[in-house]
């Protein structure tokens, strides 16, 4: 009995031991990942995120709930196709495409619904979005939703038939 | 501009264009029959883009007596990032400035990096979207060399 007891001590002394090693490396994981990147999509909360599925009848259904959607990433891409109705505000990582997208908005009303959009290239690389929802959040727009292409603009809306235009 | 009309390019002749390159050279895609061609769609700004470019560079160099040639197509809105890039990663291929039509013209560019594998016969053989193996594409080249 007495070593059986001895057993689970140094049982119990090596799973605290593991467990406290487990913990440390989660610890040492969330402090040395360091802060995200404002210019990363990663920046965008949860919350401000739309998926293709929840903005197609969004911009259906007309009327004043209707977003002003804003492409914020390559005009040569936008002009090859973009979302229909969409406009022009970017590049999202250049001064000059931040400019162009306060100019887009300076009339807009600081509460109308605004979706932002890039797709150059898959999510995790995005340098557009990033820049560009802050500089809407900046301005004092309270809601600014960034659409989620997990891939890019081709294969996440065009590929399924959704609707587009083409041109400047 | 659908899905199908990118997927049609693979095994059809490889739509051709003349562009000039940075250095004002003619580019004419079908001066180039007979060589296996990477023709890629970048941008200066695609960070998958920024990782495949010093690996396309290397393969110029290493392949090219084998019959590879490189063409990078830029999507970049200007030039001087393009100019930039290009002097600083030393390519020894040509570097062409895209636009919408060049884009349309190979089913639509419309999320970055892009490559197409063009064999020798100038027939598209392999379409390659996104963040690409670059070992298997490697392979699918040295397999298009070995071919006469």
């Amino acid at each position: 009995m007495q070593r059986l007891s001895m057993v689970r001590l140094i049982y119990c002394f090596f799973a605290m031991a593991f467990a406290g090693l487990c913990v440390a490396s989660t610890g040492y994981a969330q402090f040395s990942g360091g802060a995200i990147s404002p210019s990363s999509a990663f920046s965008i909360p949860d919350a401000q995120l739309i998926q293709v599925d929840a903005l197609r009848p969004l911009l259906r259904s007309g009327g004043a709930g209707m977003p002003l959607v804003l492409q914020v990433g390559s005009h040569v891409m936008f002009a090859q196709a973009h979302i229909a109705g969409a406009l022009y505000a970017g590049p999202g990582s250049q001064a000059g495409g931040l400019q162009l997208l306060e100019s887009k908005v300076s009339m807009v009303p600081k509460g109308k619904p605004i979706v932002l959009y890039c797709g150059c290239c898959p999510w995790n690389h995005c340098p557009n979005v990033g820049p560009a929802y802050k500089k809407l959040r900046d301005l004092g727009f309270t809601n600014v939703k960034v659409l989620y292409l997990a891939n890019n603009f081709g294969d996440d809306w065009v590929s399924k038939g959704y609707s587009v235009e083409q041109g400047n | 501009m659908s899905a199908g009309a990118r997927k049609a390019l693979v095994h059809r002749r490889a739509p051709e264009f003349v562009r000039s390159d940075l250095a004002g050279a003619t580019i004419d895609l079908r001066r180039y029959r007979g060589k296996v061609v990477l023709l890629n769609f970048w941008a200066t700004w695609c960070a998958p883009c920024q990782v495949e470019m010093p690996r396309f560079a290397e393969w110029q160099r290493r392949y090219a007596g084998d019959g590879l040639q490189v063409i990078a197509i830029s999507m970049d809105d200007d030039v001087a990032p393009v100019r930039q890039f290009a002097r600083d990663g030393q390519f020894d291929f040509p570097v062409v400035m895209g636009d919408e039509n060049l884009g349309t013209l190979y089913g639509g560019i419309l999320g970055l990096p892009i490559t197409y594998l063009i064999a020798r016969d100038g027939k598209v053989t392999a379409r390659f979207a996104g963040e690409t193996d670059l070992h298997g594409l490697e392979q699918r080249i040295l397999e298009l060399l070995a071919e006469h």
